[in-house]
């Protein structure tokens, strides 16, 4: 496990053609590691017929609702969604 | 930006003089097909069908009622949702994983898909049509207060509100927050408070209907 | 950077959300069937079927019913992976 509980975290702008599960309105933002699931199969390549292997290391990471939508106003609100480890990188 | 002038995006299917739409016939030939060829059988799919229409939220519900009033129970549920549910007799199964998520005063999850319509449905049964809707699939995480306005639901601003996105494996059920006047409610009278749209985060469960004689 | 068709978060103003629900056709739930089917038996996975939805022109996404998304991506996959052969299904509908 890369990540613990708390950690501060940013998603990769990357583009990625192809399948894949990281939503566009969070590449790019930094956020928070709320929990470790386990690991999974990784979609990007299961969706082209191959077995997902090795398996990917999942993470619950939440974001400041402001973080991700600027123009809204601060508030508590929070956004998370589930990110695979290889699109999560340490963030200060 | 809408390049059609459509304000709402509903599904436009022609329709037949049978009154369903033409992918209706198609659906049904795809599975002759694939029964013919022996990928699958007319029974599998029975067994599937049954199981589908088996599903409701009165699973959820229980799941959610039994965490209401045993507190060792609540915290199986949210450690390990699976575990929870066969000890008292359902089987969502090892895959996908589901997670409860618990709604208390001071925190108010709800739940969406924004990348397709990911879903609990072994606890819920299937997803309501707004659920997989473009409109809450946007907004949902753009405007969660918002959306809940929709649904009647105002929440005071020292509440957080944390939207969660299905974006993988990992299935959510919400656990509503127990509501008042409810403490000498038998655990099958608090089941049926507790709503589809209430584990789904967008409402909260039913306040008890009677007042206590 | 322009967003893939089913990546609909934040997605510019939808309009109000129709709460309306209908209670799942007899197509709908064979749909939902043979795919869970499929999947039980190794043929087509989850990430497969969506990858085959995200494939949808984008005009046609918007338009389509959630299980007629389906649908195209059932038939799109297994064309491609030869358990139907292209043009197969066309011809079983309409002899």
């Amino acid at each position: 496990m890369t990540f613990a509980a708390g950690a501060r975290v940013r998603v990769d702008a990357r583009r990625h053609m192809g399948h894949h599960r990281t939503p566009g309105y969070l590449k790019g933002k930094t956020g928070r590691v709320e929990r470790l699931h386990a690991s999974f199969a990784n979609p990007e390549t299961r969706a082209y017929g191959h077995d997902g292997l090795p398996l990917q290391p999942l993470y619950l990471v939440s974001f400041a609702e402001h973080d991700v939508w600027p123009d809204r106003a601060e508030s508590k609100d929070r956004v998370c969604a589930d990110v695979f480890e290889h699109w999560l990188e340490a963030a200060g | 930006m809408s390049d059609h002038g459509h304000p709402h995006h509903h599904p436009h299917e022609p329709i037949t003089n049978g009154g369903e739409p033409a992918v209706a016939a198609r659906v049904r030939a795809l599975e002759e097909l694939l029964v013919e060829k022996g990928v699958i059988t007319r029974e599998d799919v029975r067994v599937r069908v049954d199981w589908l229409v088996s599903r409701t939220p009165a699973d959820g519900a229980g799941l959610v009622a039994r965490a209401w009033v045993d507190p060792e129970f609540k915290e199986l549920l949210l450690e390990d949702a699976r575990m929870a549910a066969l000890e008292v007799g359902l089987d969502p199964g090892p895959s996908p994983v589901v997670v409860a998520l618990e709604n208390t005063a001071d925190v108010h999850h709800v739940v969406v898909c924004t990348l397709c319509s990911c879903y609990p449905k072994a606890l819920l049964g299937p997803p309501p049509d707004w659920y997989k809707s473009l409109p809450y699939r946007s907004r949902a995480v753009s405007n969660p207060r918002g959306v809940l306005r929709e649904f009647g639901l105002e929440l005071a601003d020292g509440v957080e509100v944390r939207v969660v996105d299905s974006t993988a494996d990992i299935r959510y059920l919400v656990i509503p927050a127990r509501p008042p006047g409810t403490e000498a409610l038998s655990e099958d009278e608090l089941a049926a408070l507790v709503t589809r749209d209430s584990m789904i985060g967008v409402a909260q469960p039913s306040a008890p209907s009677a007042a206590p004689a | 950077m322009k967003q893939a068709v089913h990546d609909r978060g934040g997605w510019h103003d939808e309009g109000a959300i129709d709460r309306s629900e209908h209670e799942l056709a007899d197509w709908e739930l064979l749909m939902d069937a043979v795919v869970g089917v499929l999947g039980q038996h190794g043929v087509m996975n989850v990430d497969e079927l969506r990858r085959g939805i995200e494939s949808m022109p984008r005009a046609e996404y918007e338009h389509a019913s959630y299980y007629e998304r389906w649908f195209f991506s059932v038939e799109t996959i297994l064309t491609e992976k030869g358990v139907l052969a292209a043009g197969e299904l066309d011809a079983r509908v309409r002899p």
